[in-house]
């Protein structure tokens, strides 16, 4: 133990034992690196790490229990908060699972899943920037740090013409979306992607053959395929170590079937293929939104499901039908009620599998709602990897990772 | 006379119920109909007892005995390449018969297909661990123990994960109010001060509509706020439009509002 004096004050950060020449270090909850309130305590001989073990629940909210005791369209919002960097595809995630679970999914309008579609793979980009910026920055690379959030803000600007906000999104409901694209956002979008491809070469140009990069990254948080499998890994974690498993490919949701887009894979199993699968992954969703523009343009202005059981009427009928009306203030004061059942719904998010448990007894508030939030996983994953790897790694790990601490806490 | 309120199920009731509302179910289909599923679940039948099997929204369903959790689930991870975990927790119907319901969320990678392998067990029933099984259920399991009190056997750190070590109850039980028990409410206050602040520093303030109206410092107009009642102050005096010193500073222009541009498109 520590006796503090004068010239040796109490280190409350640090104990250090002499004997075994073990330290152990607190790494976190308030640590810049630690992308979040992740607080871990680190087993130190010399420099490396013997034993690692994570500590999460600073920012643990109640999210399962408060969507018990809300109804179905009141909980999506809440959502926002989870993965609040691309929030969207927890919307998007919640509301499907609600459709499948009503049956619905079919009666969802054309041109309200190609918006959506849209927006998830804008999100898809808006996240995978802030990870690249944060990560590079975690490594040293402050450059890369700001080119990343010049274009993640044009996209955030995007996101804010369509509804209005930047960070919780809020954009999608159960049934198709509240808004059509306002005018001259196409073009926008288009300029955006257009310009994109461009900006990924500039961010691979300071990255890929930096020698600091390289070293930092290069067999740094091995991940064998068996490993990633066993320990729940999903997402780009799971594909950086060579199995290509896509939802959007193998179960396709939405109109992912009928898009044109290949599934980046890495076989290196490191820190350096994940990243050069993230960047192949923002080409791709490129591509993918460069279609649904083409596809935009020959839908029906249908935004919402026509399920009067479920859903709300388009504002016109509820100001002109009296049924309608009635319905729309059913569904808003009570909510709606959907079967008895249970489902389970994983959409590839763009840090891995979410997918979201319902289980309903009927009545409008679920009766157990269960989040499967990549990140959680991946967190778990932290107590496996770093132990072997250099203290200096532990950062370059948890933000190659990409761990999003709404999402892990819930 | 008073509201009867069920103690045993604390969770949002809704206020207005039809007599006659007929509850729907989610459509089941037997096995059988998917060719995949049926040959899964008979490999399953041939070794443990299969309490009851259907399909649901696309995924089989297969009700086991809470003993044979972890041979089943290394039978489906061994034998029906069932290789990975994607979810497992728990269902709280103490309230209607005494039980939690366990489910495990399997998907098959090379088959495109996924199970919900579920099983009840009692109140003060432990499960066994499936960590060697799949090694994922590591946090899932420590989840499930925090938010319902499901003990679970030979877990290697079977403790609190998202709740701190020191938090009484378990939050997800129908028992658990949503505001959190009594322990809950004064859990800051009895830490850091002592039981006997309680009274000193008062209950939490979850109105979030109240409006105090005394209250002078969190109001919108910040240096602009009138008492209560008063009229506001339509054009107050001072107006700090720029924050910015007269001549700017070294390489910064001073910003003016006259002198900025909007631009019609990004560059």
């Amino acid at each position: 133990m520590q006796t503090p004096n004068r010239l040796q004050p109490f280190y409350e950060n640090l104990v250090f034992e002499k004997d075994d020449n073990r330290m152990i270090i607190n790494f976190g909850p308030q640590h810049p690196s630690a992308h979040g309130q992740l607080r871990l305590i680190l087993e130190l001989d010399g420099e490396q790490v013997v034993k690692a073990v994570p500590d999460i629940g600073y920012l643990h909210r109640g999210m399962e229990k408060m969507a018990e005791n809300m109804i179905y369209n009141e909980f999506l919002p809440t959502t926002d908060r989870m993965d609040y960097i691309a929030a969207t595809s927890n919307n998007y995630g919640f509301a499907l699972a609600v459709e499948r679970l009503l049956g619905i999914e079919k009666e969802v309008p054309r041109r309200a899943k190609v918006i959506r579609t849209m927006l998830l793979e804008l999100n898809r980009i808006i996240s995978h920037l802030f990870w690249l910026a944060t990560h590079a920055l975690d490594v040293g690379a402050m450059s890369v740090f700001l080119y990343c959030f010049r274009e993640r803000e044009f996209a955030m600007d995007l996101m804010e013409d369509y509804c209005g906000a930047r960070l919780t999104h809020a954009a999608v409901r159960i049934g198709g979306v509240p808004l059509d694209l306002p005018d001259g956002w196409l073009n926008q979008l288009l300029h955006f992607i257009n310009k994109m491809p461009d900006n990924i070469a500039d961010y691979e140009g300071l990255l890929d053959q930096n020698r600091i990069w390289k070293m930092r990254l290069e067999q740094v948080g091995n991940l064998t395929p068996e490993d990633a499998l066993d320990w729940g890994c999903s997402g780009p974690t799971l594909r950086g170590s060579g199995i290509a498993y896509d939802i959007r490919k193998e179960e396709p949701y939405e109109i992912y079937d009928e898009l044109e887009f290949k599934v980046p894979v890495a076989d290196t199993n490191d820190s350096y293929g994940r990243y050069k699968l993230y960047m192949a992954e923002m080409r791709e969703s490129l591509k993918i939104i460069r279609q649904c523009i083409h596809l935009y343009k020959d839908t029906e202005p249908q935004l919402m499901a026509d399920v009067p059981q479920y859903i709300s009427a388009p504002k016109e009928r509820i100001m002109t039908e009296n049924y309608s009306l009635m319905q729309h203030f059913v569904l808003v004061t009570q909510g709606m009620r959907p079967p008895v059942g249970e489902v389970y719904v994983p959409t590839e998010s763009p840090k891995g599998e979410l997918g979201f448990f319902i289980r309903s007894e009927g009545d409008p508030y679920p009766y157990r709602l269960k989040v499967r939030a990549p990140s959680f996983w991946h967190t778990s994953l932290l107590q496996h990897m770093l132990p072997g790897h250099y203290l200096a790694d532990v950062v370059t790990i948890i933000g190659n990772l990409n761990i999003v601490f709404g999402e892990i806490d819930r | 006379m008073r509201r009867y309120v069920n103690r045993k199920n604390v969770q949002a009731k809704s206020y207005h119920t039809d007599r006659f509302h007929q509850r729907p179910q989610t459509p089941k289909f037997d096995p059988a109909s998917d060719e995949v599923f049926a040959k899964d679940l008979k490999s399953l039948e041939s070794k443990f007892e299969i309490k009851d099997a259907y399909i649901e929204v696309n995924q089989l369903v297969v009700i086991i005995d809470p003993k044979d959790n972890v041979a089943v689930l290394t039978h489906l991870r061994d034998k029906c390449d069932y290789t990975f975990l994607s979810e497992m927790s728990a269902i709280d119907y103490l309230a209607e018969d005494g039980e939690f319901e366990i489910f495990y969320q399997l998907l098959a990678m090379k088959k495109r297909k996924r199970m919900r392998v579920k099983c009840r067990i009692k109140e003060k029933q432990a499960i066994e661990t499936i960590y060697d099984v799949y090694k994922s259920s590591d946090w899932a399991e420590r989840e499930m123990y925090d938010m319902f009190g499901v003990i679970v056997n030979n877990h290697p750190y079977m403790k609190r994960i998202l709740m701190p070590e020191d938090w009484e109850g378990h939050p997800l039980l129908k028992t658990y109010p949503l505001q959190g028990d009594e322990a809950a409410q004064w859990y800051e206050i009895d830490k850091i001060f002592g039981k006997e602040y309680r009274d000193v520093v008062g209950p939490e303030e979850r109105d979030t509509k109240r409006i105090d109206p005394k209250d002078t410092k969190h109001f919108a107009r910040i240096g602009h706020e009138v008492p209560y009642g008063a009229k506001p102050v339509s054009k107050p005096d001072e107006v700090y439009e720029d924050f910015q010193e007269e001549d700017g500073v070294f390489l910064i222009t001073r910003f003016t509002k006259k002198n900025q541009k909007i631009l019609n498109e990004r560059k």
